[in-house]
């Protein structure tokens, strides 16, 4: 164990750390430093102190992507892990009793194969097929779909709907994981659990609410988290899919497309940088916040 | 598959001879069951369908406004143009190039820094393990300005070579998260015994933690490939400049096709690209399902 220790460490560590400090360290620190400064990418940087952040305070688009992001993360958590719940149960325990364990309804098996699927495509991939089932005519799935009478729907070209249009689709492709994630977390609870249930009488409605809720409750916070991160993302879509990326008027900005655009488009790589900072803190408060939640209920 | 309702009350469904009250009440709600989970399979694959079927379509036939109608004849013309005009192909093969030499690195360095650091003890270990896993918890985009200087300045910016340094970077954390826990959780007495035989760290390293591991690396391998695969972000942020279209990856690829289609309101060609990519995907999903589920679902499970 001792000889030519520390060379074996240290050529083991070398190319991974130097990586990880080039390309990701580096860049998160340089963040920072970019926040406070004024920069178009080329030339000579100017430090500007906290303007901005003053900047981002009076800035219209921060506060509507800021309140577009609190939507995400409410609805998207919330639906995605009702509708996986419910499918999942279904999946696991909605079958009945045979043979001394539950089994889930006929043809369980294929239902979570089909259902995982979107998961396997890329964001990108997603938002371009959806921005064909949203599109604002006849050429459009849903619109497609709906008698000739009908005015099309906008969907997307909708300032009141665009932002919906977006949360739809991660839901959809989110849902398949979650029922995934949520029967490995229901296969572990004991059958005689159930058993002692069933023959108690107890409906499938009781065996839900009583049973697999509450000890499911540590997967179910778990799924919560991820969703939340997921919420403070929604690029690939927002890009792909919304008209003029992040409109109409601004109706889906989120802060990824901001930092994006100030960065790419218009050579702010100070202000980009700034709501990036931003963007840390908030996932930051995410964080805590969630732990919080999660010991208090812990005690 | 059945769907039909009437059939859902399976004798063998309960243990002992039920009352006929409640046998009604559990046919009723496999019923509802069966309706919810057909509907939900509908809204998954529709649109897929939907895509495939419009890719044999022409554009006027596009915007007739019956989306699953059977198209009148099934052309190939639309896959031809993805193929050649649209470029569908390149993109396609860039994204196998990268993402297989991205993921070999990411498994490589990965497991390298994640044995060292589970079972060695040495100055620092904990601070490079924790360096490692705050990455975890921060969003790519946030350090996405930076990123694309950093590369600009030593002259990566649109090359395979950036995007494939870049991935492995990016993928670090997890990688080394999840398997530092997993080497740490093997025997320790294997480890001894082939100390004694005199083996080198390095060997022991390659001929016996690795095999050890093949359950944890399989996993987290499938995770980086299917990651890696999707990524968007970082290619579009990072392959821009003079001829950079001829190095896209597929993601980017296929957005762009769509803008493309956008300017002349032509679709068809779009779902012929967006179904040379799905169909893929489809195939190795039918043939690896319970590996990729496992493999995408394991940071979540731990």
């Amino acid at each position: 164990m001792r000889h030519g220790k520390y060379p074996f460490i240290i050529g083991f560590l070398a190319v991974p750390v130097a990586l990880y400090v080039t390309f990701v360290v580096a860049a998160y620190l340089q963040t920072f430093y970019l926040s406070v400064h004024q920069w178009s990418g080329l030339g000579p940087m100017k430090y500007v102190g906290f303007d901005n952040f003053v900047k981002i305070w009076d800035d219209e688009l921060f506060w509507k992507s800021i309140w577009h992001h609190g939507y995400l993360l409410i609805a998207l958590p919330l639906v995605t892990i009702a509708i996986a719940l419910f499918f999942a149960f279904l999946l696991n325990v909605g079958g009945g009793m045979k043979g001394g364990t539950t089994i889930g309804v006929r043809g369980s098996g294929f239902y979570r194969v089909v259902f995982f699927f979107p998961q396997l495509l890329a964001l990108a991939i997603v938002a371009v097929i959806f921005g064909r089932v949203f599109a604002s005519d006849k050429s459009g799935m849903l619109n497609g779909l709906m008698p000739d009478s009908w005015a099309p729907w906008l969907f997307l070209a909708d300032k009141r709907w665009a932002m919906t249009c977006i949360v739809v689709v991660l839901i959809w492709q989110a849902v398949g994981f979650y029922v995934v994630l949520f029967s490995a977390g229901m296969g572990a609870i004991e059958h005689e659990i159930y058993e002692a249930a069933a023959l108690d009488g107890a409906t499938k409605f009781t065996l839900f609410f009583k049973i697999t809720l509450p000890l499911l409750w540590n997967t179910i916070q778990v799924g919560w988290v991820y969703l939340g991160i997921a919420a403070f993302d929604a690029f690939a879509l927002v890009n792909i899919m919304s008209v003029d990326r992040g409109g109409p008027d601004g109706a889906t900005s989120v802060l990824a497309m901001m930092i994006y655009r100030n960065t790419f488009d218009y050579s702010q790589a100070g202000y980009a940088s700034a709501i990036g900072v931003v963007l840390f803190f908030l996932t930051l408060t995410f964080a805590a916040l969630t732990l919080r939640v999660t010991r208090r209920e812990a005690v | 598959m059945t769907t039909s309702v009437t059939s859902a009350p399976a004798p063998a469904a309960a243990p002992t001879p039920a009352q006929p009250a409640k046998h009604r009440e559990v046919g009723v709600l496999n019923g509802i069951a069966h309706i919810a989970l057909v509907f939900w399979a509908l809204v998954t694959v529709g649109p897929l369908i939907w895509a495939v079927l419009a890719s044999f379509k022409s554009n006027t036939e596009i915007y007739l406004g019956t989306p699953f109608a059977l198209p009148e004849h099934f052309s190939f013309e639309n896959y031809a143009s993805a193929w050649q005009e649209a470029h569908i192909g390149r993109y396609f093969l860039n994204s196998v190039f990268v993402v297989s030499l991205s993921t070999a690195g990411t498994m490589l360095f990965g497991s390298m820094a994640a044995y060292v650091l589970a079972r060695y003890r040495f100055r620092g270990n904990r601070f490079i393990y924790y360096m490692f896993v705050s990455g975890l918890a921060l969003p790519t985009f946030m350090a996405i300005t930076p990123l694309f200087y950093i590369l600009n300045n030593m002259g990566l910016k649109n090359t395979f070579t950036g995007l494939i340094l870049v991935y492995i970077a990016y993928s670090l954390p997890f990688t080394v998260f999840f398997l530092a826990a997993f080497f740490k959780s093997l025997p320790h007495e294997i480890d001894e015994a082939a100390t004694m035989d005199g083996a080198s760290h390095t060997r022991k390293f390659f001929q016996i933690m690795m095999p050890m591991a093949k359950s944890g690396l399989i996993s987290i391998t499938i995770f980086n490939i299917v990651g890696q695969w999707n990524q968007y972000l970082l290619p579009v942020a990072i392959m821009q400049g003079a001829g950079a279209d001829s190095k896209w990856v597929l993601t980017q690829g296929i957005a762009s096709i769509s803008v493309q289609a956008g300017y002349h309101a032509e679709w068809d060609v779009l779902f012929a690209a967006l179904t040379l990519t799905i169909i893929p995907m489809i195939i190795v999903y039918a043939i690896f399902q319970r590996q990729i589920q496992a493999g995408l679902t394991a940071g979540a499970v731990k």
